[in-house]
């Protein structure tokens, strides 16, 4: 079953590919970090989209869409457009280097980011394994 | 979308002297304690008096950097309130004077703050020229920055394009009297660069010309540096070679040699350059498994390797084989156990080498990224020399 990006079926099948990754589970096993994920608003999203994800020791602990007001302050709050974030899920663009050109927007530390770059990629492949459409499909 | 990244570089002999044409008015030399009792500090600083520049030192930069002895520098560096800063050395001098220009322009970052995502807005205080005293690291034409964090002993791979040198002046005079083993641990660096350059999975057009010419000038000129230090023509392709790999690699990206080699030599204290290159071979048996288009083809070819390069099996393999006989030649070591680290703490450490190269930004570079069992095998195989062939 294909689920639409963002979406709260998305992002709680995206939690579920995380938790079932054995490589995530090792690479991430010293993570410790919160993000709200911004699919900004352009192209066939009319309105920007913010999700929750905390990530705790290699686990996705908690993951939701935002809506409206949240009472969260996470440590990272990453930001692209809805094309950015498809060409990454889809292995076209490799997610450090959308950080460094500045494709997706960061606040929070980079660094700790660069220190955990395979729990990243392994993040990315879950996000992959989601079977995706999108806006405009 | 990507970049191309380049300083202005002056280059050949007497590359130095254009330090006399410099434009300024106070000029802080960031080096190393040794370079400075050998009298470097003083050659650049005669140089920069012929300009009517004044010049203030920071003499301290120990090899593997520390975070804590760039914020040092940088309040030394505030107070002479230069307007170019000088990297005088080799990667450790270099690296930390492009972190020492972003604290002395930005008082209110942390080094490890220093990333493409924040805006360092440097430059309106000062500029900064590198000039590099071994042929390995190119730290004179990257951005790139490895400082090693006291606390936990861990080595941070930084950096911002904005801490790109203004000029690069490589005058291969500088390393005319390097000792073999260093030209050979900084030499097997630039070759690490090249190849590792030419494979990452950044790999691009304008990178793969350079990768090839410096591996190339590599395995020409680095034995006859090594055999004769006093080899000037072999001296000016080495630094030329570093040079290019540089601008190769920072185009492009390292990959595993140089994550795994960042772990291990943080945790047993071994030069940048013999870390990285003894990762190399089993690094490159490790992704010949994996499919290649013609990468390795390509690098067998440059080297005039007796194989067909449209097969990729046996170019890899010859590649490999080549660079191996180029370290047995050189008298550099192959294994972990060679350099001399005992087994038993190796294996004790293992999880955390695992963990640190999994942490550095060039992990994931490589066209296979390898899961922790692999990574444990891999560390395994070169501390005896096992065969990587799964």
């Amino acid at each position: 079953m294909a689920y639409l990006f963002p979406s709260p079926a998305w992002v709680d099948a995206f939690k579920d590919a995380l938790n079932a990754s054995a490589a995530y589970k090792v690479s991430a096993a010293h993570w410790e970090g919160d993000f709200y994920f911004i699919v900004s608003a352009k192209g066939a999203l009319q309105e920007p989209v913010k999700f929750y994800l905390d990530l705790w020791h290699g686990q996705c602990r908690d993951a939701y869409i935002v809506e409206g007001a949240d009472d969260k302050t996470p440590e990272f709050e990453i930001e692209g457009t809805l094309d950015v974030f498809r060409q990454i899920f889809e292995h076209q663009l490799d997610p450090i280097r959308a950080l460094v050109s500045r494709k997706l927007k960061l606040k929070g530390n980079l660094g700790k980011i660069m220190r955990s770059v395979k729990a990243t990629l392994d993040l990315v492949n879950a996000a992959a394994s989601v079977d995706t459409t999108y806006p405009g499909e | 979308m990507w970049f191309f990244d380049c300083p202005e570089i002056i280059y050949g002999a007497d590359a130095l002297s254009h330090l006399e044409e410099l434009k300024g008015e106070r000029a802080f030399i960031v080096t190393d304690p040794v370079l400075h009792r050998l009298g470097y500090t003083e050659r650049i600083a005669a140089r920069l008096a012929e300009a009517g520049i004044a010049v203030a030192s920071f003499t301290e930069v120990e090899p593997e950097p520390s975070l804590q002895t760039v914020r040092r520098g940088a309040e030394q560096m505030r107070g002479f309130q230069p307007d170019w800063i000088i990297g005088l050395g080799g990667g450790s001098a270099m690296d930390a004077a492009k972190a020492m220009w972003v604290l002395y322009e930005r008082p209110d970052l942390q080094p490890d703050e220093i990333s493409p995502m924040v805006d360092l807005n440097i430059g309106k205080l000062a500029r900064l020229i590198a000039i590099p005293t071994t042929a390995g690291t190119g730290s004179e034409v990257t951005w790139a920055t490895v400082l090693t964090d006291l606390s936990d002993g861990r080595k941070l791979s930084l950096g911002s394009r904005e801490t790109l040198p203004t000029l690069a002046i490589v005058d291969p005079a500088l390393t005319a009297q390097l000792p073999p083993r260093v030209t050979v641990d900084t030499g097997l660096d630039a070759l690490t660069h090249a190849v590792e350059g030419y494979i990452a999975t950044f790999h691009n057009d304008y990178t793969d010309g350079l990768c090839l010419k410096a591996m190339q000038l590599v395995f020409t000129y680095l034995p006859r540096a090594f055999a004769d230090g006093s080899d000037e023509e072999a001296r000016e392709h080495m630094a030329n070679a570093a040079t290019i790999a540089g601008l190769g690699f920072i185009n492009s990206w390292a990959s595993l040699a140089h994550a795994m080699g960042h772990a291990f030599g943080g945790h047993f204290k071994v030069p940048h350059g013999r870390s990285v290159s003894l990762f190399l071979p089993y690094t490159l048996e490790y992704m010949a498994q994996a499919s290649y288009e013609s990468r390795f083809g390509d690098l067998a070819h440059a080297l005039r390797l007796a194989v067909d390069y449209t097969e990729e099996a046996a170019s890899a393999a010859a590649v490999i084989a080549a660079i191996r006989d180029l370290h047995r030649q050189l008298g550099q070591p192959l294994t972990a156990a060679e350099i001399g680290i005992d087994r038993d703490r190796y294996e004790a450490t293992l999880t955390s080498l695992c963990e640190f190269a999994e942490g550095d930004g060039t992990f994931i570079s490589g066209m296979r990224v390898p899961e922790r069992d692999d990574l444990r095998r891999l560390f395994l195989a070169v501390y005896d020399g096992g065969v990587v062939d799964w």
